[in-house]
């Protein structure tokens, strides 16, 4: 009788087994599959200006300001609490849309613009902006590689438990206070050594430690306060609003093909309402963005229309992702090779690798 | 060295505010005409992570990479900022009778 073999867990460290056979499978820092379109379209679609971005930040500013000028006006009873409800989204969850757009570049035309929503959004969503500048373009060039992406938010087999507290972003924010202490005294993980450029090191130090004072302010004003009213406006916004982070985020790759060279397989665009679309800045059009993260945020509807023939087709609704997510992560739990296969339109080709390539697996 | 310069486009191959990309003797370039008309060329591939610039979005003097948003000023080929920190070698230019010609050390 053969002896069976049992496939090993994969190592999705940055410094491990699987990083060193990304490299050697040659889909580390690779050639990805985009879907044709003329240049001239693609031009067209990738033009920035800052007028849709100045309006939909004048309104989120304005629901911010009136939300938790509510919240402060019935503090103390339960009327406050719709008021930090709406409070807490837009700081907490609708924030991660705001610092990746404004992280892209692609939010204004300004860059200037860009770079302040950038910083003070990172602030709101609990993320230090230097790491989180460098994981995500990391996550770009290596979307779902194992070995390769920091990014990748349910790792096989799945941790149920992790991702339950992250509803109220609570294992992520312990992770980034533990960060910011170990950053704050000037030093780095061995991951972060990894993506991070020497030169820009010192602003992962000095960011810390003003994020740090931050919070030391705000736990004294709540102490002479004698009330957590200052920490229900800055700081823990970042958990008890934070479920829609995670509701939208989990869309993106949760269930699908890792180690592929074609977004389409591994990304999910989604029909959502306005609402949401604002929320998240359109960031639904997840494929969209992934092939084409030049293109604004405003004119990816117009870039969906332009590819989706040559894309699968996209989920009716985030309830109907999630038809496919949860069963997916479950069964991940007890068979990590699973995942969901995209089909692409009739005559459409997947791309998972590049011609000639041989994929070796982790022995 | 004598100087060598490469026959490399007509001018009407590349629109006002664009960038093409051209591949001479094993090796790649971005050449880029300016809204007012000037020409410019760099290395074809983004100093951060050897994606074609060509791609990329020109935006006045920049061109930003399709891949990550890296920006340099093509005219002087200094890095303007995350992810990219490293400057791109640009090349000298000449348009003679309606052609691009590129100065290939």
């Amino acid at each position: 009788m053969l002896p069976t073999m049992t496939p090993t867990p994969r190592d999705y460290s940055l410094i491990g087994r699987d990083a060193a056979l990304a490299e050697a499978n040659g889909i580390a820092a690779a050639e990805w599959y985009s879907c044709p379109i003329p240049r001239k379209q693609l031009k067209e679609l990738m033009k920035r200006s800052d007028g849709p971005a100045l309006r939909d930040t004048a309104i989120w500013v304005a629901a911010l300001v009136l939300s938790a000028a509510g919240g402060i006006h019935f503090w103390g009873s339960w009327w406050a609490v719709p008021f930090f409800l709406v409070y807490g989204v837009l700081y907490g969850s609708s924030s991660d849309s705001r610092w990746h757009e404004a992280g892209h570049g692609t939010a204004f035309k300004t860059r200037w613009m860009n770079d302040v929503l950038y910083y003070v959004a990172s602030f709101m969503i609990l993320r230090e902006p230097t790491v989180w500048r460098w994981s995500h373009t990391r996550h770009h060039t290596d979307t779902i590689i194992v070995g390769r992406d920091p990014e990748i938010a349910v790792p096989r087999p799945p941790d149920v438990v992790a991702l339950l507290l992250n509803i109220f972003a609570l294992k992520s924010s312990l992770m980034t206070l533990k960060s910011l202490f170990i950053h704050a005294s000037g030093r780095l993980k061995p991951d972060e050594a990894t993506f991070i450029p020497e030169m820009e090191r010192w602003k992962v130090y000095l960011v810390a430690r003003i994020y740090l004072a931050i919070f030391a302010a705000v736990i004294v004003a709540c102490v002479w306060m004698g009330s957590i009213l200052p920490a229900m406006l800055v700081g823990l916004p970042s958990l008890y609003g934070g479920f829609m982070t995670i509701y939208f985020g989990l869309t993106q790759h949760a269930g699908l093909a890792e180690d592929v060279l074609d977004h389409r397989l591994n990304t999910r665009t989604i029909y959502m309402n306005p609402l949401f679309r604002f929320l998240y800045w359109n960031m639904n059009y997840h494929v969209e963005h992934h092939m084409f993260p030049m293109v604004p945020y405003h004119a990816l509807p117009r870039l969906h229309e332009a590819i989706k023939d040559d894309c699968p087709e996209p989920y009716p609704s985030t309830i109907a992702a999630y038809r496919e997510i949860i069963p997916t992560i479950l069964r991940q739990v007890r068979e990590p090779a699973f995942h969901v296969i995209r089909r692409l339109p009739d005559g459409k080709t997947p791309v998972p690798y590049n011609h000639g390539a041989i994929i070796n697996p982790a022995e | 060295m004598p100087e060598q310069w490469i026959n490399a486009c007509d001018t009407d191959d590349i629109d006002q505010d664009d960038v093409i990309r051209f591949d001479h003797d094993g090796r790649t370039f971005a050449l880029y005409r300016t809204e007012d008309d000037r020409f410019f060329a760099t290395d074809g591939l983004c100093t951060h992570e050897k994606v074609h610039l060509s791609g990329g979005l020109v935006m006045g003097n920049i061109i930003e990479c399709p891949k990550h948003n890296g920006r340099f000023d093509f005219t002087t080929g200094k890095a303007k900022g995350a992810p990219v920190c490293v400057d791109i070698a640009t090349y000298p230019v000449k348009v003679e009778d309606g052609r691009v010609l590129i100065q290939i050390a």
